[in-house]
C-alpha cells in the first residue's frame, strides 16, 4: 500500500525536480546576437562573431553566476529583417541583452524594440553618431561618429599638412567622420580645398582620386568602409598620387588588419588614426590575437574587438547586477565600466552610454614579414566629437 | 444571347468563392490565437504575399515581366514613413496615401512597359528602380539616405488600437488589408475587364482586332499594382517603424518574382501560397546555414525552372478540383 | 581633361570584354543570362587563386581563367543551359538570378566575403605622362587587350567559317542542321567562348573593379545596359555602347560627382524609350 510518508516524499522529489527545471532556465542568461552574415557586409558579421567566440573561450561561459548561452541570428544586413529578429529574439527566446548591428540603419531599426521592451542592445560595429540618442538602451563598444578622425585633423595640423582634399563614401559614418575632420582642421589651422564624396557602390575610384590629383593638396584624407578600402589604396598608388607628392592619411578603415596583408606593400607608410591595431602591444591584445587566429583562422581587426568588448561588457553587467537581468538595472550597470580591452583602456561615458577611447595614430609597416600598423603616438580619453560639445 | 448567357454562367463561375479559399482566410485568422509568438513572422509573410499579388496583376494577367517593382513596394514604404514622421501617424491614413503615391507614379512610367521586348521591359523597370534608390540615396534631407528614415512612431489605427510588441494588431492590421486588398483584386481579374487582360496576354494583335485596346489596360493594370504594392510598402514601414533604404534594392524585384514564381502566377493566390513556402524556407535556413541560405534558394529557383513551372505550380488546381470533386461526392 | 578620358576608354574596353559574352549569348542565341557576372567573377577568383596561392605569373593567369571559365560554361551549357533556349525569358530569368544565387554563396563559402585583391607585375603598375596626359601602365594595357580582342571578335563573327555557321544555325537551326552543321556543337562553343570572355573579363578587372562574392549582382546592371543601349545584333553596337558608357560614367563622377549614378540610369531609360531595341540594330535581326 502507498503510505502517506511515500506520497509526500515523492510530491517533493517531484517539486525539487520541477524546482531544479526552473532554476536551471533561470541559471541561463541568452544573448541575442544579431550580424550580417550574408551580403556584401558578411565579412563585418564574421569578425564580430569571431571576437564574440573568442571572449567566451578566453573567459568562460558564466557571469554573475548564470551560464551565457549566444543565439546567433543573420540578418544579411536588411534592416527590416534586423527588426524582426530583434523583436523575436526579445518575445519569443527571451534574451536579455543584444549584441551585433553591423551598420547604422541596422541599429536604427532597432531603436523602437528596446525602447518598448526594455532591453539592451550592445553596438559591435555600427558608428554614426545619431544612433545613441534613438534609445536608452543603446551602448556602444566600437566607435562614437567621428572619433578616430578628429585625432587625425589634429596630428595633420601639427605636421605641417595645410592644405587638405577631404574623400569620404558619400553616406551617414561618412558625413559624420568628414565633418569632425574638417572642423578640428579648420581650428588648428588648415584648409580644406575640396571635398569629394564617394558613392557607396562604386567599382572604380579613377575620377574621384583625378579630382584629388588636379586639386594639388599637401595630403588627402580618406575615409571609405574597410572592404573599399583595400582597392582604394591601390588605386592611389597606381595614379601616382604618392609621386605627385600628396600624402594619404585616413581613419583605419582603410588600413584594416583583415586586409593589409593583401593590399601588400603599396600600404607602407600610410598614416592612419583608429582606436584598434592588431599589433597593439600589450599582454591582453596578445592573448586576444592569438585566440581568434587559432579558432577563426583570421587576423581578429577592429570588428572583432568591438564583438569582444560587447561580450566583456556584457559579463561585467551581469556580475555587477549579481545575474539580474533586467535591463534597466543592466544599462545601470554598464555606464560608467571601465576596463582594459585588448586595444587599451575603454570605458562608457555614463552620459551617453558611448565608448570612450584612445585613439592611436599608427603607420603601415612590416613586422616579421607582415604588415602591420604599428602606433606611434596616442590621443588619451576621446569622447563622440559631436556629443562632447 | 445564348453566347451571352455563356459568358456570364463562365464568369460567375470564375467569380464564385472556392472552399480552400475561404479555408486559408480562416487559417490565417485563426493564426492569431493559435501561434501568438510568431505573429512576426506572419506579418511579413502577409506583406511579402501583398507585394506578391500585386507582381502577379500585371505578371499573370498582363503578361508583363519585371525586374523592378520593388520601385513601387519602396515609394510606397517612404511616402508612408514620411507622412507618419512628419504629419499624420493614423496608419489607414499612411497606407492610402502611400497607395496613391505609387499608383500615380505607376501611371507616370507606364508607358515605359508598353514598348518594345520582354528584355526591353526587364531593363526599363529596372532602371526605374535603380533610378529611384538612387534618389532615396541622395535626398537625404527627406529620406534620411543611407541611414534609413527612423523617427516616426505610429499612431493607433483608426484611433483605437496601438500596436503592441507581439505584433499582434500588426497582423491583424496587415491581415486585413491583405484580405480586403484581395477579394477587390478577385473583382478585378474577374471582371470582363481582367478577361481582356488575358486575351491580350494570350495574343495582343488578336486582342487588338477584337476591339480591345492593348495599351489602355495595360496602363489601368500597371497603376493598380503600383498602388498595392506601394500599399504593402506602406504596411512594411509601419508595422516596423523604419524604412531602410534597401525597400528599393534589386534582390527585393527578385524576392517578389521568385515567391510569385514559387506559388504560381495568374490566380491570385500564387503570390500568397509563394509567401508562405518562401518566408517559412528563408526563416529555417537563415536559421540553419546562417552564411550560406542564398546558395539553397538558388538550388530552389534553379531545380524550380528545371522542373518546369507549370508542372510544380499546378499543385493548388489540383488541389481545389480534388475539394471540389469530393465536396460534390459528399452533397450527393 | 584627357586623362579623363583616358581612364573613361580604359573603363569602357574592360565593360565591353565583361559584356560581350553576354551580347553573344544574348544577341545570337537570344538566351537572357543574367548570370552572366557569375562567370566572371569565377575568371576572377582563378586568377586570385593561380596568384596568391601558387605564385602564377599574371600574363598566365590571363588565358587560365579564359579557359577554365569557358570550360565550366560548357559544362552548364551541356547539363542545364540546353534545355532553356526555348523556355519563355521569364524561366530564363528566375534560372540564372537563381544560379546568381548559387554562385555568390559559393564564392562565400570556399573564399570568404572579403575583397581579393591582387599585386600586377612591377611592370604594369604606376603611371606616366605624355603631353601632359597621365597614362596608367594597367589601363594602357587593358585598352591594348581589349582592342584586340574586339577585332578579333569582330573577324571571328563575320570572316570565319564559325562564324557563319553559327548565324545560320541561330538563324534557323532546322535548316542548318539539314545542311550538316552540327548545330549542339556551335551552341556549346558558342556559349563556351562567351562564358570565357567574361571570365578574361573578371580576370582584367580583378585590379580595377575589385572582386568579392557579390560582384556578379553589383555589376549585372552595367553588363545589362551595355548590351540593350549597344543593341545585340553585331559586336560593334555594344562595343560602342560599352565606350560611352565608360567616358560618361568617368566624367560625369569627375565634373558632377553628385550626379553621378543618375547619369547611367538616366541615359539607359532615354535610350529605351527612344530606341526600345537598343542605339544599333539592323531591322528584322533578331
Amino acid at each position: 500500500m502507498i503510505t502517506r510518508r511515500h506520497l509526500i516524499a515523492s510530491a517533493a522529489a517531484l517539486a525539487m525536480l520541477s524546482a531544479a527545471g526552473t532554476a536551471m532556465a533561470a541559471d541561463t542568461v541568452k544573448i541575442g546576437l544579431i550580424l550580417p552574415m550574408t551580403g556584401p557586409f558578411a565579412s563585418t558579421g564574421r569578425q564580430v562573431e569571431a571576437g564574440v567566440r573568442a571572449y567566451m573561450a578566453l573567459n568562460g561561459d558564466t557571469a554573475g553566476g548564470k551560464k551565457i548561452e549566444i543565439v546567433l541570428r543573420d540578418d544579411a544586413g536588411t534592416a527590416d529583417q534586423t527588426r524582426r529578429i530583434a523583436q523575436e529574439l526579445v518575445v519569443n527566446d527571451k534574451v536579455s541583452m543584444l549584441v551585433g548591428f553591423g551598420l547604422t540603419p541596422l541599429a536604427m531599426a532597432v531603436a523602437p524594440v528596446l525602447n518598448q521592451a526594455k532591453v539592451p542592445a550592445i553596438i559591435t560595429s555600427a558608428t554614426t553618431s545619431a544612433i545613441m540618442s534613438k534609445s536608452d538602451y543603446f551602448v556602444r563598444t566600437s566607435m562614437a561618429g567621428p572619433q578616430s578622425a578628429v585625432p587625425v585633423a589634429t596630428w595633420a595640423a601639427k605636421n605641417g599638412l595645410k592644405r587638405v582634399v577631404t574623400l569620404v563614401t558619400d553616406y551617414g559614418p561618412g558625413y559624420d567622420i568628414e565633418k569632425g575632420f574638417t572642423d578640428q582642421f579648420k581650428k588648428d589651422g588648415g584648409q580644406i580645398v575640396e571635398a569629394v564624396r564617394v558613392p557607396l557602390q562604386n567599382p572604380d575610384f579613377a575620377p574621384f582620386l583625378q579630382r584629388v590629383r588636379d586639386a594639388k593638396p599637401d595630403a588627402v584624407f580618406v575615409f571609405v568602409p574597410a572592404g573599399v578600402g583595400s582597392l582604394f589604396m591601390k588605386q592611389f598608388v597606381d595614379r601616382g598620387l604618392a609621386d605627385a607628392g600628396i600624402k594619404l592619411i585616413a581613419t583605419g578603415d582603410v588600413t584594416d588588419d583583415d586586409l593589409l596583408g593583401a593590399i601588400g606593400d603599396p600600404a607602407l607608410g600610410v598614416i592612419t588614426g583608429h582606436f584598434y591595431s592588431a599589433a597593439h602591444d600589450s599582454p591582453e591584445n596578445k592573448a586576444f590575437v592569438k585566440q581568434v587566429k587559432e579558432a577563426a583562422k583570421i587576423r581578429p581587426n577592429f570588428m572583432a574587438v568591438g564583438g569582444y568588448d560587447a561580450m566583456h561588457l556584457a559579463y561585467a553587467a551581469l556580475a555587477k547586477t549579481n545575474g539580474d537581468t533586467d535591463g534597466t538595472k543592466l544599462i545601470a550597470a554598464m555606464k560608467g565600466m571601465e576596463w582594459t580591452s585588448p586595444r587599451g583602456p575603454i570605458s562608457i561615458d555614463p552620459a551617453t552610454r558611448d565608448i570612450v577611447q584612445d585613439i592611436y595614430i599608427r603607420k603601415v609597416e612590416k613586422k616579421d614579414g607582415e604588415l602591420y600598423n604599428v602606433e606611434f603616438d596616442t590621443f588619451k580619453k576621446v569622447h563622440d566629437p559631436f556629443v562632447a560639445k | 444571347m445564348s453566347h451571352q448567357m455563356e459568358a456570364l454562367a463562365l464568369l460567375n463561375a470564375k467569380r464564385r468563392w472556392r472552399v480552400w479559399e475561404i479555408a486559408l482566410w480562416l487559417v490565417a485568422i485563426a493564426a492569431i490565437f493559435l501561434l501568438p509568438s510568431q505573429l512576426l513572422i506572419l506579418t511579413e509573410i502577409v506583406i511579402l504575399a501583398l507585394f506578391a499579388v500585386s507582381l502577379d496583376l500585371i505578371l499573370g494577367y498582363a503578361g508583363i515581366v519585371s525586374l523592378g517593382h520593388t520601385a513601387f513596394f519602396g515609394l510606397g514604404a517612404y511616402a508612408a514613413g514620411i507622412l507618419a514622421r512628419d504629419y499624420v501617424t493614423e496608419p489607414v491614413t499612411g497606407l492610402l496615401f502611400a497607395g496613391l503615391v505609387s499608383g500615380l507614379f505607376g501611371l507616370a512610367t507606364s508607358f515605359l512597359v508598353l514598348r518594345g521586348s520582354d528584355l526591353t521591359r526587364l531593363m526599363t523597370t529596372f532602371g526605374v528602380a535603380m533610378l529611384l534608390a538612387e534618389v532615396g540615396n541622395q535626398a537625404a534631407w527627406l529620406t534620411g539616405g543611407a541611414d534609413g528614415l527612423s523617427g516616426m512612431s505610429m499612431g493607433p489605427i483608426l484611433g483605437l488600437f496601438e500596436f503592441d510588441l507581439w505584433g499582434r494588431t500588426g497582423y491583424v492590421y496587415c491581415l486585413v488589408v491583405l484580405i480586403a486588398l484581395t477579394y477587390i483584386a478577385r473583382r478585378i481579374v474577374n471582371s470582363p475587364f481582367g478577361l481582356s487582360l488575358m486575351a491580350i496576354k494570350r495574343n495582343p494583335r488578336r486582342a487588338a482586332m477584337l476591339g480591345i485596346s492593348p495599351k489602355r489596360r495595360i496602363v489601368v493594370v500597371y497603376a493598380i499594382s503600383a498602388a498595392y504594392a506601394g500599399m504593402a510598402g506602406a504596411l512594411l514601414a509601419q508595422t516596423t517603424n523604419f524604412v531602410s533604404p534597401d525597400v528599393l534594392a534589386f534582390h527585393r524585384s527578385a524576392d517578389v518574382l521568385l515567391v510569385l514564381v514559387i506559388g504560381g502566377a495568374g490566380y491570385l493566390y500564387g503570390g500568397i501560397f509563394g509567401a508562405i513556402i518562401f518566408t517559412l524556407l528563408r526563416d529555417w535556413l537563415s536559421v540553419a546555414t546562417p552564411q550560406y541560405w542564398m546558395f539553397w534558394i538558388g538550388l530552389i529557383l534553379v531545380a524550380i525552372v528545371m522542373i518546369g513551372r507549370e508542372r510544380l505550380t499546378g499543385w493548388p488546381a489540383l488541389l481545389a478540383a480534388r475539394l471540389k470533386g469530393k465536396t460534390e461526392e459528399a452533397a450527393k | 581633361m584627357l586623362t579623363i578620358l583616358f581612364d573613361g576608354i580604359a573603363y569602357g574596353m574592360l565593360l565591353f570584354v565583361l559584356a560581350c559574352g553576354l551580347s553573344i549569348t544574348l544577341g545570337l542565341m537570344n538566351f537572357v543570362n543574367l548570370a552572366h557576372g557569375a562567370f566572371a567573377m569565377a575568371g576572377g577568383y582563378v586568377t586570385v587563386i593561380l596568384m596568391n596561392r601558387y605564385g602564377v605569373s599574371f600574363y598566365l593567369c590571363l588565358p587560365a581563367a579564359f579557359v577554365a571559365t569557358a570550360l565550366i560554361g560548357a559544362a552548364l551549357e551541356v547539363t542545364l543551359y540546353r534545355r532553356l533556349y526555348r523556355a519563355s525569358h521569364l524561366d530564363q530569368v528566375l534560372f540564372s538570378i537563381g544560379l546568381v544565387f548559387m554562385a555568390i554563396a559559393a564564392a562565400d563559402y570556399f573564399m570568404g566575403g572579403q575583397q581579393q585583391l591582387i599585386n600586377l607585375p612591377d611592370e604594369l603598375r604606376g603611371r606616366f605622362d605624355v603631353f601632359g596626359i597621365g597614362i596608367g601602365r594597367s589601363r594602357l594595357f587593358v585598352i591594348v587587350i581589349c582592342a584586340i580582342l574586339a577585332v578579333a571578335l569582330q573577324l571571328a563573327l563575320t570572316r570565319t567559317r564559325f562564324g557563319s555557321q553559327l548565324r545560320a544555325a541561330v538563324d534557323d537551326g532546322r535548316v542548318a542542321r539539314g545542311l550538316g552543321i552540327n548545330v549542339s556543337t556551335i551552341f556549346v562553343l558558342t556559349f563556351a567562348l562567351g562564358s570565357g570572355l567574361a571570365g578574361l573579363g573578371g580576370a582584367l578587372g580583378a585590379d580595377m573593379l575589385g572582386l568579392d562574392p557579390n560582384f556578379p549582382l553589383k555589376f549585372l546592371i552595367y553588363f545589362m545596359i551595355v548590351v540593350t543601349v549597344g543593341g545585340t545584333s553585331s559586336i560593334t553596337g555594344p562595343f560602342i555602347a560599352a565606350l560611352l558608357l565608360g567616358i560618361a560614367d568617368v566624367a560625369g563622377k569627375y565634373y558632377l560627382p553628385q550626379a553621378g549614378a543618375f547619369i547611367i540610369y538616366a541615359v539607359m531609360i532615354l535610350v529605351l524609350i527612344l530606341r526600345p531595341n537598343g542605339l544599333f540594330t539592323r531591322e528584322g535581326g533578331r
